[in-house]
Formats: C-alpha cells, sequence, structure tokens
C-alpha cells in the first residue's frame, strides 16, 4: 500500500520535470477546519558574547603588561599569572577565536579580495601585536598568546634542539606563512585555522585528529620549550621579523654584562646569543664586502628562483579552492577518468549548477590568480629565506650575551640567571669578575 | 672590548629607518583595510536552496555535536499523513514505530491534527544535523525541512569548519543581526 503511494509520489514528481529543485510546493498547505494554528518557526537567538572590543580591550591591556613585565618589572612570575589569565580568556574562554595568528589569513584575503570586509576586530588582533613588537618586542608570544603560554606553561623540562636542526626546522613557520597567504589570498582555505593543534583543546572538542595532534604536541612541549612558536606558527615568523627592529627588549643582564656566562643555558628556545665581537680593521672590511656582494647575487636570485617556484605551488594547489576542485572534478568525469561513485560536489552541481563552460571559464581566471598571488609569495619568501642565509652567515656583532632580537619570546627565563639580576633583587652573591667563565 | 660608536649608531639609524617603514606599512594596510564599506559582524549559515543534504554537517562541526539543525517552517508543510521526512523509504507501518522513523535519533514528533494530516516538530535537543529528514522532504516534499546553523551554539569559527567541507558551496556569511535564512515568508526569528 505504502509503496504504491510512494511510487505515485514518484511519478507526480517525474510528471513536474524532475523539478527537484529548492522548496517546491507539492502538497499545499492544508486549511484545517477544526482551526488548528500553524506554529511559527522558533530559531534560537545567537549565544550573548562578549563584544569584539572587548577582546581587543582585553588584548591590549595584555600586551601592555607583557611588555611592561618583561622589561621594567623583569618578573617571570609575573609573566606565569598573565599566561594562566591569557590561557583561561583567549583559550579556554573565547576558545581560541578570534587570534592573531588566523588573523593573518582575514588580511591577505582582505587585501587581495576588494570585495570582502576584514571586521575591526580581527584588523586589531592583527596589528596590535606587531606594532608592540616593534617597540617592545615579542611580548604577545610571551604571555598574551594562548597558544604560546598552554606550550610555555607544560615546559618542565627543556631539551636543547642541535643548532642545525633548530635552524632547519625554523624555516617551516615560513612555509606556513606563505601557503596559508597563498591559499587565504585566493579564498580557498584557511590552513592556519584548519591544522591549528590547540584550539580543539581550548574547545574541548573537535576532530579527533586534531585532538590527537595538540595533545601530542603538549607532551612534546615538556621537553622541547614552544615547538608549535618555533618551528610552526606563521604569526611568530612576522613578530620575529619586527622584533628585529624593535626600540626595547628584554636584556638578560639589568646592569652590565661580564661574559660570565652564567646565563648560556637559561633559555630554553634557543633565543640567547653569546658574545660575536666585532671583526676588525681588515677584516671588518672584507666581511662587509662580501656580505654586500651576497645581497645583491642572492637577494635577486632567490626572489626569482622561489618566485618560479611559488607559481608553480600556486597551480598546483588550485584544487583547493572549491571552484578549482569543481572545474576539476567535471573535467575528470568528462574524460571518463573519475572511478568510483561520483562526488557530492559533482551532485551538487548538477543539481544546481551553471552551465559547464562557465565551471572552466571561473577555474581559468581563479589559475590565473593562483599563478601571480604564488610568484609573489614565493619572491618574498626566497627574500626572507636570503635574508635568514645572510644572518647566519654574517651574524650581528654583539659585545655581551644577547637576546635574539627576532627569537626571543620575552618569557623572563633568562633574567633569574644573571648575577646582577640578583643583586638588582637584593640578593646578597658574589659578583663575577670581567670574563670570570674562565672559558 | 671598546665599543664602537660609529658602527652602534649606524646600525640604530638603520634599525630605526626599518621600524619606521614597518609601522607605515602597518597603519596604512590597516587603514586601507578598515576604510573598506564593512558590513559588521557576521555569523555563518546555510543557503538551504544550495544545500544538498550529503550529511557532513552532522560530521565536520568542530562542535562535538554539530550545531547545525533541522528547522521546520510549518506553514510551508503539507501536513502530510505520509511524510518522506518522517518515516524510512518503506515503512513497515504508518505510525510513531522507531523501526518507522527515518530519523536516526527520533528527533521528529509527530503529531495528529486531524483526518488526513499529521504535525511535524523538530526536538532540537535531539537533532544532529545529519540531513536525512531534509532529504527526505525535499525530495517527494515541499522541502519545509531544511538545515540551519543554530546560533545558540555556533562558536562563529573564522572560518567554519563545515563550509570547507560543504560539497555545495552552501555555507554563506549572513550580518550577525539577521543570521538565520529562513524558509517562508510568515517566518520570524525570535
Amino acid at each position: 500500500m505504502t509503496r504504491i503511494f510512494l511510487l505515485g509520489i514518484m511519478a507526480l514528481i517525474l510528471m513536474a520535470g524532475l523539478d527537484v529543485a529548492s522548496a517546491v510546493e507539492r502538497f499545499p498547505p492544508p486549511d484545517f477546519s477544526g482551526g488548528h494554528e500553524v506554529p511559527v518557526t522558533v530559531v534560537p537567538k545567537p549565544e550573548p558574547r562578549s563584544a569584539g572590543w572587548v577582546d581587543v580591550a582585553v588584548l591590549a591591556l595584555g600586551l601592555g603588561a607583557a611588555s611592561w613585565l618583561s622589561i621594567r618589572k623583569r618578573s617571570r612570575k609575573g609573566i606565569v599569572i598573565l599566561s594562566i589569565l591569557s590561557l583561561a580568556y583567549f583559550g579556554f574562554w573565547r576558545r581560541g577565536c578570534v587570534c592573531a595568528i588566523g588573523s593573518i589569513q582575514n588580511v591577505a584575503l582582505g587585501i587581495a579580495d576588494p570585495g570582502y570586509a576584514v571586521p575591526l576586530v580581527v584588523i586589531a588582533f592583527f596589528t596590535l601585536p606587531l606594532v608592540v613588537a616593534l617597540i617592545w618586542g615579542r611580548s604577545f608570544c610571551s604571555g598574551v598568546c594562548p597558544h604560546g603560554a598552554i606550550q610555555d606553561l607544560v615546559l618542565v623540562k627543556p631539551v636543547k634542539v642541535p643548532t642545525w636542526l633548530d635552524e632547519i626546522l625554523r624555516v617551516f613557520p615560513w612555509i606556513h606563512l606563505a601557503a596559508a597567504i597563498l591559499l587565504a589570498a585566493t579564498g580557498s582555505l584557511f590552513i592556519i585555522c584548519k591544522f591549528d593543534p590547540f584550539v580543539g583543546i581550548f574547545r574541548m572538542a573537535g576532530p579527533r585528529t586534531m585532538l590527537a595532534a595538540g595533545a601530542g604536541l603538549l607532551v612534546v612541549s615538556m621537553f622541547v620549550g614552544r615547538p608549535y612558536c618555533r618551528y610552526m606558527c606563521p604569526y611568530g615568523a612576522l613578530l620575529g621579523m619586527a622584533s628585529r627592529f624593535s626600540k626595547w627588549r628584554p636584556t638578560v643582564t639589568p646592569d652590565t654584562c661580564t661574559q660570565c656566562r652564567l646565563c648560556e643555558n637559561s633559555c630554553p628556545f634557543g633565543a640567547l646569543n653569546p658574545p660575536m665581537p666585532a671583526k676588525q680593521g681588515i677584516e671588518r672590511i672584507a666581511s662587509g664586502r662580501q656580505r654586500i656582494v651576497m645581497m645583491v647575487v642572492m637577494l635577486p636570485l632567490a626572489a626569482l628562483l622561489f618566485g618560479w617556484v611559488g607559481g608553480k605551488a600556486g597551480i598546483a594547489s588550485l584544487p583547493v579552492h572549491p571552484d578549482g576542485r569543481l572545474a576539476t572534478l567535471v573535467l575528470a568525469q568528462e574524460r571518463g577518468e573519475l572511478t568510483g561513485p561520483a562526488p557530492d560536489e559533482l551532485a551538487a552541481f548538477r543539481k544546481h549548477g551553471s552551465e559547464q563552460h562557465a565551471v572552466f571559464a571561473k577555474a581559468q581566471v581563479l589559475e590565473s590568480r593562483f599563478l601571480t598571488i604564488g610568484r609573489l609569495i614565493g619572491a618574498a619568501f626566497g627574500l626572507a629565506m636570503a635574508l635568514k642565509l645572510a644572518r647566519i652567515l654574517f651574524p650581528e656583532s654583539s659585545n655581551d650575551y644577547e637576546t635574539d632580537h627576532g627569537r626571543c619570546v620575552s618569557c623572563a627565563r633568562c633574567f633569574s640567571a644573571c648575577p646582577y639580576e640578583l643583586v638588582r633583587r637584593g640578593i646578597p652573591v658574589a659578583l663575577p669578575k670581567e670574563g670570570g667563565g674562565n672559558g | 672590548m671598546p665599543k664602537n660608536p660609529s658602527n652602534l649608531s649606524r646600525r640604530d639609524l638603520f634599525k630605526s629607518g626599518v621600524r619606521g617603514v614597518w609601522l607605515l606599512g602597518f597603519g596604512s594596510a590597516a587603514g586601507f583595510l578598515s576604510g573598506r564599506e564593512n558590513t559588521g559582524e557576521t555569523r555563518w549559515q546555510i543557503d538551504p536552496d544550495k544545500c544538498i543534504q550529503c550529511g557532513r554537517c552532522a560530521t565536520e562541526c568542530v562542535l562535538e555535536v554539530s550545531a547545525v539543525k533541522c528547522v521546520h517552517s510549518h506553514g510551508m508543510c503539507g501536513y502530510c499523513k505520509l511524510c518522506t521526512a518522517y518515516f524510512e523509504p518503506e515503512p513497515i507501518n504508518l505510525d510513531e514505530g522507531a523501526e518507522n522513523q527515518l530519523c536516526p535519533t527520533g528527533a521528529i514528533e509527530r503529531k495528529f491534527v486531524e483526518d488526513p494530516y499529521y504535525e511535524y516538530n523538530i526536538i532540537p535537543d535531539l537533532c544532529v544535523g545529519c540531513g536525512k529528514c531534509v532529504k527526505g522532504c525535499n525530495m517527494f516534499g515541499n522541502g519545509s525541512m531544511y538545515l540551519q546553523v543554530n546560533h545558540d551554539r555556533c562558536i562563529n569559527c573564522n572560518i567554519c569548519a563545515i563550509s570547507t567541507a560543504c560539497p555545495a558551496q552552501a555555507f554563506v556569511q549572513v550580518p550577525a543581526g539577521k543570521p538565520y535564512l529562513l524558509r517562508g515568508k510568515k517566518e520570524v526569528a525570535k
């Protein structure tokens, strides 16, 4: 009986020209003789949440506090308390969204696509930490960023990562940044959010792989200081670049450095540089000349090479964009290369989609966008890598033990290793003599 | 080690210059972006006309139970006795027995109104957003049932995880003041 009824319905639909598109009135709403009242659809109201400007205010306050604690107050305890507060607010209360790291993507999309208006809150989250980095260094990383805080707080037994490995791994944030900008600027995907390891922990929910990655990274963070910040974070790469030119930054010693070497192993993040005496006389001139030659040759070469690579990578990532993916799938089906059941994308396209040639035309425009943006980002990536290499080959001279201008995350750990700091705090210690480490 | 004042000042000058360029860059970028006509806050929502009920809303949301749930516009409903959103394709009986229901969580309530009309109500607490009923309703019925992001649960991620998995590109960002895309004229968000 019911089967016949169903078949009848199906016949009805077939007669209607297979119009299975949106909302069709196949069965007119009845007029109830009993005067039944048709209920009105009720949809839940948005959850009241703190307005965006509250988050911006908390961010600004946090940045100010972190800068003051790391540079003026020189208090590790203060930074730890601030980290816990930030982790609670930006992490568990706001559930990790929106964050400065992810804001890179909104800004990239905003610059590339005039039709996209970046929310003012997101612009503030992107700019404030960078501006602060230009003035006081990476205060954001030290105690405001929930990602940094969660890793920093679980660090119990830091292991030193060998310098060569550290240098290699520190390339990954730049690759992450380049890929994120390319995919965001083309409107394809926000990979920073998609592959964020900690946001699942903040929400205490999420895909199993994300939660597993987060838990795994936290375990690693117990022994390797801030692995996400150092080897993955794309915003950290930007902050590092800005922080190299900061006006003030934390210094190991509050007073003078006597190269006593007591602080040498106090930094768990490989961000403390031993003295690097400036070359003198003829050597200095030769080194300067080498550096200039290298810059003149390397910079354009690296920009060209990586620009070419970026273009290739851009074209290759076309299927990440929904329109690119659809065109690829339609083409594959056309050629009979598609095996297995047709993907949902094609089903949706057949149901509501436009003409086939329109899909291809769209993909073609998209492809040229991917090529241009890929080349630009590739070139910028090349320049960054060349500058990185130059910094390794020709390190900046300094007479004292100094925090690395780009890498120091202002965590305030090294201070207490310095005897002058202990004196400053009123703890009686014997001050080492100049060059007192005895090699 | 004697300090070399000229060297230091040159380096400082260079750094100040670069710092200035950076600040200028940030300032102009921020100004450029914020000068754009801003639509204000947005929320994620499903365009019911684009949705193909693939079922990913139930599995791709970052929340343990998806923020996407079925919404029923009663004004469009045919009040069918044999509701293809309520009954599985070949029901044994046309009654409320669990074996006859299409919904895997029993989230649709069926109430007799008058012969031959029945009213169907979604129980939001039970709905997981799988869209099985929506598919049934859209295929054979009026399409009065459709999926919507419920904003009491949605945490408004920067990029909605379901939107990146949606094969029909049905996820759109709508103004926060009007966060639902309801079907039917008389429907009002309460």
